[in-house]
C-alpha cells in the first residue's frame, strides 16, 4: 500500500520497553450521512436490546407471557409465537448458520459494515464516546484537558466523576437488561429494586456491567484490533469486488495545501484533491489514516467519509474523495474508464441463495413441527424375552412429549408382528384394548411398553414395529419406528 | 545471527537484529495492557497456589488456606441428595406395594431407585437388565419359581431361597442318581418324558408309559401330577418353554442325577425396607410381574 515511512519516527534503540503504551484516540465529532445512519442504527439496536424483555405475549394459562424468554429452569425458549424445547436446538444451529451467512453476504457486499454499524462493541463504544464528548467536550478540549494532567481542578475532577458514573450507569443497565431475558422481566425488576432477586442475577449484572464498562469505556478500539478474530477471518473471506472505505488516491494524490492547489490549478498543472487537512484522521475512532490504504484497524464506520465530504463541500470540490469503493475502480478511473459496481455476482448470489435455502428449511420445519411427539428406545438388556408359553416379548422405553399447554388423553397403538399385544406399564386405563395415558401439559412422560408376539407368529428375525400415539380429543397423531427381535 | 538492529524497509519498523535463514524479526512491542494482563495471570497463579491445594508433598499435599477439597464437596452434595431423597423414600416406604404402581410419581421413584440398587446388588447373578443366566432366573419373563406377585417377589428378596435365613424359601431338587433312588436308564427315560411334557422331541424308542410311571412315583410330589410345578416348593413348571438350566436330554439327566439347589441370598438387614420395596416394584415392572 501507499504507506509512507518517516525514518525519524522509528525507534532504533534495542533497550526500548517490552511493551508499547497505547496511543489514546480522540475522535472528533462529525456530521453527515454515515454519522446519521450510525445514530439511527444505534437507537434501534439499543432500543431492541433494552426494551424487548418487556414486550408481553399472551400464551394462555400456565405459560409465561413474555415475548422473548430463555426459561433455563424449565429448558424452554420462547420467541413470540414460537416455543422451543431442548431437543429442538437445531433451530438455533440454523439461526447461527443464517447469521454467519448473512455476515459473509454483508462482507461480500460492503466489507466490514457489521463492524462499523452493528457490532455491539462499536455501538456501545460509540455511545460511550457520545457521553464523553458531552461531558468533556470535543477532540481538542479533551486533548487539552488530558495534557493538563498535573493541575486537576475541582471542575475537572467533577467532569471525570460525572463521565464515569454515566458510563457505569449505562453498563449497569446493559447487564440489567441481559438478565431480564431469563425470567419474567417486570417481576425481576421489582425483585432487583427490593434486593430480593436471586444471587445469580446480581452476579450476571456484575459481570456485564464490568465488561461493558471496561470494553466500551477503556478498551474501545483495542478490542477490534487485538481481541476480535473477525478482522482476520474477514480478510480471508473478502474479494476484490467488495466495497470498502477507500481513499481514492487516483483523485487525492499528490496532496498539497489548499492554497498551493489553487495556484497549481491556475497554472493548469495536475494536482490532487486531498488538501492534507487530517480531518479524516481526526474523526477516526480507531485513530488510523485511511489514506495509507486498507488496514486491519479500520472498522469501516464511514465517519472519515463524512469528514472528508464536509471538507470537499467547503473547498468546492466533488465529494467522496473517500467513499465505499474498491481498487478495481481506482485502476479503471486511472485508465479513463467509468467505475463499475458489481453487487450481484456469483459470490453474493451463492450466499443469498444459501440464506434463503436454510431459512426455508427452518421455516418448513417450524410450520410442520408437531406438538405431540414420541421417541422409542429398545431395551438392550435383555433384547428379547421368551415367555412360558413360548411367545416372545420385547420391551421399549417410550418418551412422549406434549408440547401443548393443556393435559391430553393419548391412546397408544402398535403395528408390529402379527397378533402382537401391547402392554403399557402404568397405563392409566385401557379402553377398547387400547392403553390410554394422560399426558400432563408441557411435559415429557416416560413409559415402559411391552410388546408380545404369540409363539405361532414368532418372527424369524427382526421385524419393524411402529408405535402410534393418538390424541383422543384433537386427533393429532405421532409415531416412531423401532424393531422387534427374537432371542 | 546478527546482533545489530536495523530498519525493515517494507514495513518501516525496526528489527530486533535477530535473523534466521534470512528471516528477520520485527521489533513489534506488545500493547501495554496485554503485558499487564500477562503479569496478572502470574500473580493469579501464585494466589491460586496459596488458596487452593496445589503442591504435592512427599506423603500428602499442601491444603491451601481454605482447606478446600473436592472430596469433601462431593460428600456434602451426596449428603444433601440423601436428605432430599430421604423424604421421598419415606413416602415410598409408607405406601402399600399396590399403591406404588398406581401412583406415577412413586412408580418412577421406585423404578429409578430399584434400578440402581439392582445394578449394585442383583446384577452379578441376574445380569444388569435382569436377563438371568443358566441357573439364575430371568426376571423379565413370566416364569416364577417362588411366585411373581408383588408380595411374593418381596418375600423372595427379603429372605432369599436356601439362604440360611429362617424364613427363606426351602426345598431342593433331589439327586435321584447320586442318592441311588433311580437307575441310569430310568433317569434317561424320565428325562425324555419331561421333555415331552413341554412339547419337545423325544429320543427314538423311549418308553413313554415307563417314563410317566417313574414321574408319577418320584417327581409328581413336587412338580405336580401333570408337571405344572409348585411355587410353594420352588418346583418349576415343566410344561412351559422356560428352562432354568437347559432343556436338552443331557442337561436333564444331569439335573435329575445330581439335583439342583440354587441359592438366593436374603437381603433383609442388608437393604433398608423402603429400598427393598423399590426393588420389588422394579423387578415386578420388568414385565413378568403377576
Ligand atoms: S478509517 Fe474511516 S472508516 Fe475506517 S475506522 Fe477510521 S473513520 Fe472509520
Ligand atoms: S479529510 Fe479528505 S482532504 Fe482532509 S486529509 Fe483526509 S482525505 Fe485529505
Amino acid at each position: 500500500m501507499n504507506k509512507t515511512v518517516n525514518p525519524t519516527d522509528l525507534q532504533l534503540d534495542d533497550d526500548g520497553p517490552l511493551y508499547a503504551a497505547r496511543k489514546k484516540v480522540y475522535p472528533q465529532s462529525v456530521s453527515g450521512t454515515f454519522r446519521r445512519t450510525k445514530w439511527g442504527l444505534m437507537a434501534f439496536c439499543l432500543g431492541v436490546y433494552y426494551l424487548l424483555p418487556f414486550v408481553r405475549w399472551n400464551r394462555g394459562l400456565g405459560a409465561p407471557d413474555q415475548a422473548v424468554l430463555v426459561d433455563l429452569p424449565n429448558s424452554r425458549f420462547y420467541f413470540f409465537f414460537i416455543e422451543l424445547w431442548p431437543q429442538e436446538v437445531y433451530y438455533f444451529t440454523g439461526l447461527l448458520i443464517v447469521a454467519a451467512l448473512t455476515l459473509f453476504l454483508m462482507n461480500a457486499v460492503g466489507g466490514r459494515i457489521w463492524c462499523g454499524y452493528l457490532c455491539p462493541q462499536t455501538v456501545w463504544t460509540d455511545l460511550f464516546y457520545a457521553v464523553e464528548r458531552w461531558v468533556e467536550g470535543d477532540r481538542r478540549e479533551r486533548m487539552r484537558k488530558d495534557a493538563a494532567k498535573g493541575t486537576i481542578t475541582l471542575r475537572r475532577a467533577g467532569e471525570i466523576a460525572l463521565k464515569h458514573s454515566i458510563w457505569l450507569m449505562i453498563a449497569w443497565w446493559t447487564g440489567g437488561a441481559w438478565v431480564l431475558y431469563f425470567t419474567d422481566a417486570p417481576t425481576l425488576v421489582w425483585q432487583l429494586l427490593t434486593f430480593q432477586a436471586p444471587m445469580i442475577a446480581y452476579i450476571w449484572i456484575g459481570i456485564l456491567t464490568a465488561t461493558t464498562y471496561v470494553f466500551a469505556g477503556w478498551m474501545r478500539e483495542q478490542v477490534c484490533v487485538y481481541m476480535c478474530p473477525w478482522p482476520r477471518i474477514q480478510a480471508a473471506l473478502t474479494d476484490e469486488w467488495a466495497l470498502n472505505v477507500t481513499y481514492k488516491y487516483d483523485r487525492g494524490e499528490a496532496r498539497t495545501s489548499l492554497k498551493k492547489a489553487s495556484e497549481l490549478r491556475a497554472l493548469g498543472q495536475p494536482v490532487g484533491d486531498c488538501i492534507d487537512c487530517y480531518q479524516c484522521v481526526a474523526v477516526c475512532p480507531t485513530g488510523i489514516d485511511i489514506r495509507n490504504g486498507p488496514q486491519l484497524d479500520c472498522i469501516q464506520c464511514g465517519l472519515c467519509i463524512d469528514a472528508c465530504d464536509t471538507v470537499m463541500t467547503k473547498i468546492g470540490r466533488e465529494t467522496r474523495l473517500i467513499g465505499y469503493d474498491n481498487d478495481i475502480n481506482i485502476h479503471r478511473r486511472q485508465e479513463g474508464k467509468p467505475p463499475i459496481y458489481r453487487i450481484v455476482r456469483p459470490r453474493t448470489i451463492t450466499y443469498a441463495a444459501m440464506i434463503v435455502a436454510v431459512g426455508a428449511i427452518m421455516l418448513y420445519a417450524l410450520l410442520t413441527r408437531s406438538l405431540l411427539d414420541v421417541n422409542v428406545l429398545h431395551d438392550r438388556n435383555p433384547v428379547a424375552v421368551k415367555l412360558s408359553d413360548g411367545s416372545i416379548r420385547n420391551a421399549y422405553t417410550v418418551r412422549l412429549l406434549n408440547k401443548r399447554g393443556f393435559d391430553r388423553v393419548i391412546a397408544i397403538d402398535v403395528d408390529g408382528p402379527i397378533n402382537a399385544t401391547l402392554h403399557v406399564v402404568g397405563a392409566d386405563s385401557v379402553t377398547q384394548d387400547r392403553p390410554m395415558i394422560i399426558l400432563a401439559r408441557d411435559t415429557t412422560t416416560e413409559l415402559r411398553l411391552l410388546v408380545t408376539a404369540p409363539a405361532e407368529n414368532n418372527p424369524e428375525k427382526s421385524v419393524p414395529v411402529n408405535f402410534r400415539v393418538t390424541d383422543i380429543g384433537l386427533g393429532e397423531v405421532a409415531s416412531a419406528t423401532d424393531h422387534f427381535v427374537s432371542p | 545471527m546478527t546482533e545489530h538492529s536495523d530498519i525493515d524497509h517494507v514495513s518501516g519498523t525496526s528489527t530486533t537484529g535477530h535473523e534466521w535463514d534470512g528471516i528477520r524479526e520485527l521489533n513489534t512491542p506488545l500493547p501495554r495492557w496485554w503485558v499487564i494482563t500477562f503479569y496478572l495471570t502470574i500473580v493469579w497463579a501464585i494466589g491460586y497456589w496459596i488458596v487452593y491445594p496445589a503442591w504435592p508433598l512427599l506423603w500428602s499435599h499442601t491444603t491451601g488456606i481454605w482447606n478446600y477439597s473436592t472430596r469433601a464437596e462431593v460428600a456434602t452434595e451426596l449428603a444433601n441428595l440423601e436428605k432430599i431423597r430421604g423424604d421421598k423414600m419415606v413416602a415410598l416406604g409408607a405406601a402399600p406395594l399396590e399403591e406404588i404402581e398406581k401412583n406415577p410419581a412413586l412408580l418412577a421413584l421406585a423404578r429409578a431407585r430399584g434400578k440402581t440398587v439392582f445394578g449394585d446388588n442383583c446384577a452379578p447373578c441376574h445380569g444388569s437388565g435382569g436377563a438371568g443366566a443358566k441357573g439364575y432366573p430371568n426376571l423379565n419373563d413370566d416364569e416364577w419359581l417362588w411366585g411373581g406377585s408383588l408380595d411374593q417377589i418381596m418375600q423372595t428378596i427379603q429372605f432369599g431361597a436356601r439362604s440360611g435365613h429362617q424364613k427363606a424359601h426351602e426345598g431342593a431338587m433331589l439327586a435321584f442318581g447320586k442318592e441311588g433312588v433311580l437307575k441310569k436308564d430310568e433317569i434317561v427315560t424320565v428325562a425324555n418324558y419331561v421333555r415331552s411334557l413341554s412339547g419337545l422331541s423325544t429320543a427314538g424308542g423311549y418308553n413313554a408309559a415307563a417314563g410317566a410311571k417313574i414321574f408319577a412315583d418320584n417327581c409328581a410330589s413336587c412338580h405336580g401330577d401333570n408337571g405344572k410345578g409348585n411355587q410353594e416348593l420352588g418346583a418349576p413348571n415343566l410344561t412351559d418353554k422356560i428352562w432354568l438350566y437347559g432343556s436338552d436330554e443331557a442337561t436333564l439327566v444331569e439335573t435329575i442325577s445330581n439335583g439342583r439347589a440354587g441359592v438366593m441370598p436374603a437381603w433383609v438387614g442388608r437393604l433398608d425396607p423402603s429400598t427393598i420395596k423399590a426393588l420389588t416394584v422394579y423387578v415386578h415392572s420388568l414385565g413378568g410381574g403377576q
